[in-house]
């Protein structure tokens, strides 16, 4: 018998909120650098008004509520939640919509329902889907990647990216400069092969959309970071990612536009690493044991993957998350987890 | 017994049906989107309150308590059909716009609420003026949504109002911005959902300052006519 020998103090190191909050913000790096390299400089002008907003939005919201302002503003939630907002955001969108997003996030679905920890819905997600519904075509209207955008249109530099953020000067609302995604193209085409849609959009990368693989990539790298360093358990994100897996090798037959596309598009398109790592893993507004979180996963996966193929939008994982946002509680209510000797009733 | 004043405050303020007693929801969300559509359901809501409350009241002392919510239902149903029909001879479009909601007045339970929990015992003039009072107090929350919702949702106000007031209301548009994008979650059903409980939240806070404001004086007079005794401790 070699047990191992600890000496005391066995207490470790508490990691505060803030400093978890700070973790996720250095996890979300890869993926916003590639967003950055794919799409240009929108992104980083997105989360720069974001983070703006949200503090001053934040810090008036504990003003009206009487809390410690500094104190709440510390645990760099509200930082956290801009942030993820706005890369789910389109770049380039507009300070209004930023604005208004932000203050669902912020005010509707975070401080009204009393503040952190107290939102039964993801705050980020709640700001996206209130945009989505509201402006649906601000809101799907994508920039083409920058390698993509042709030549005798420039690519914004970072001034007049946020000249266009604070629409001080015109976007260039050309064909070219917004592209349909490629899982809108997926969606609406119905009656090629994949190859020859691939052949015929150049939105397309080698596994999935071009730009897009790299994203999802990015946000791959962050996210098993987070789970090295142990900031959640694998079980949403895994289970999230093959319930899709699943479902998409499915319903895949092989290469007519009439399936959805392939397993690895899937995987690697849209905001299904982003969602999976990023936004399913909030502690506050997903279940609680580990059990309830795979369940939570696979649900999200599972609506992920029935939305973009069968529902109105291109991408689903923000209407996923709050749909099993809302069914955690009973999940949690039937995975709870018993203690240790109350085990007692044996199914006979 | 019938005091007309506190008939007043209860039906527009302290007991609005809105706001208070959350009654009538499924019209008060489904058709507030404009300023146009709430004043059209707001007088149609009013128009069979006071048309079954009346009637409720006049026969009060031959129904039977066995059967009385059928009797009331069927005196229900009959204003809703009259209004109905009204509406179809003279604001076709409303009507057509408020669609299934009108005959749905019908199973507003506001309407029912009034006629078994007030016109069944009281006099006929003190029913009449509670359906009124609890009809406007209605119309108003309605009016009052109605018109955040056209505003946050499409910028402009008193839009179509010729639907009701005839061709002299055509021009009472009022648009504040020009290039406003419409910003649709007002418009459909969460942001009348949302809206209404900022509308509550806002009642809740004037109920409390006024609550507030009377305890302090009431504290004041205490203080000058009554000696207080201490039986506790003083902190």
């Amino acid at each position: 018998m070699a047990l191992m020998r600890v000496t005391s103090p066995h207490a470790h190191n508490r990691q505060t909120t803030g400093q978890v909050m700070q973790l996720v913000l250095l996890a979300t790096l890869p993926g916003v650098l590639a967003l950055t390299f794919a799409f240009g400089w929108g992104t980083l002008v997105n989360i720069l008004l974001a983070v703006i907003f949200a503090i001053a939005l934040e810090a008036s919201a504990l003003k009206l509520r009487k809390r410690p302002i500094k104190f709440y503003l510390n645990d760099y939630t509200a930082i956290v939640t801009a942030v993820l907002l706005a890369i789910a955001l389109p770049p380039y969108s507009s300070w209004w919509i930023i604005l208004v997003g932000i203050f669902f996030s912020i005010i509707v679905a975070k401080q009204l329902y009393g503040g952190l920890g107290y939102n039964p819905f993801n705050p980020a997600m709640v700001g996206y889907v209130a945009l989505l519904i509201s402006f649906p075509v601000a809101m799907t209207s994508w920039p083409a990647p920058i390698y993509l955008t042709p030549d005798e249109l420039s690519i914004p530099n970072p001034i007049n990216a946020l000249l266009i953020a604070l629409t001080i000067i015109e976007q260039p609302i050309i064909d070219g400069f917004t592209m349909a995604t490629p899982l809108d193209l997926v969606r609406q085409n119905d009656a090629l092969m994949i190859e020859d849609l691939i052949n015929e959009y150049p939105q397309f990368g080698r596994w999935s959309g071009y730009g897009w693989e790299w994203v999802n990539l990015g946000f791959l790298v962050g996210g098993i970071f987070l789970l090295q360093r142990k900031i959640f358990t694998w079980h949403t994100p895994v289970s999230m990612l093959l319930a899709i897996l699943i479902m998409s090798a499915l319903f895949y037959d092989g290469g007519s536009s009439a399936s959805a596309g392939s397993p690895l598009f899937h995987l690697l398109g849209g905001a299904t690493m982003f969602g999976a790592w990023f936004i399913a893993t909030d502690p506050v507004s997903s279940a609680a044991s580990n059990k309830g979180r795979v369940i939570y996963g696979a649900g999200i996966g599972l609506l992920t993957f029935i939305i973009r193929k069968w529902g109105n939008y291109p991408d689903a994982v923000a209407f996923a998350v709050l749909l099993m946002n809302f069914s955690a509680p009973l999940i949690d209510h039937y995975t709870q987890t018993k203690p240790y000797g109350h085990n007692t009733q044996k199914k006979s | 017994m019938t005091n007309y004043a506190d008939i007043t405050r209860n039906g527009l303020w302290d007991n609005n049906p809105a706001l208070v007693q959350l009654l009538g929801l499924c019209p008060l969300l489904g058709v507030s989107n404009s300023v146009v559509n709430s004043i059209g359901l707001g007088l149609a809501t009013i128009f069979v309150l006071v048309a079954s409350n009346t009637f409720v009241s006049i026969i009060k002392n031959v129904t039977p308590a066995a059967i009385r919510l059928p009797t009331f239902v069927m005196i229900i149903a009959a204003a809703v059909t009259c209004i109905e029909l009204l509406m179809q001879a003279y604001t076709y479009e409303l009507y057509e716009i408020l669609g299934i909601f009108l005959p749905l007045i019908t199973t507003n339970c506001l309407i029912l609420g009034r006629a078994d929990g007030f016109a069944c015992k009281n006099t006929v003039g003190a029913s009449i003026y509670d359906g009124l009072m609890m009809g406007i107090g209605f119309a108003l929350a309605l009016y009052l949504l109605g018109a955040m919702r056209e505003l946050i949702g499409t910028g402009a106000l008193f839009a179509n109002m010729d639907l009701l007031f005839g061709a002299a209301a055509i021009d009472w548009k009022i648009t504040f911005y020009a290039d406003y994008p419409q910003f649709l979650l007002a418009i459909l059903p969460p942001g009348a959902f949302i809206l209404t409980g900022l509308i509550i939240a806002g009642k809740n806070y004037i109920d409390n300052q006024i609550k507030k404001r009377n305890e302090t004086r009431t504290d004041d007079a205490e203080k000058i006519s009554k000696r207080v005794r201490v039986t506790g401790k003083i902190d």
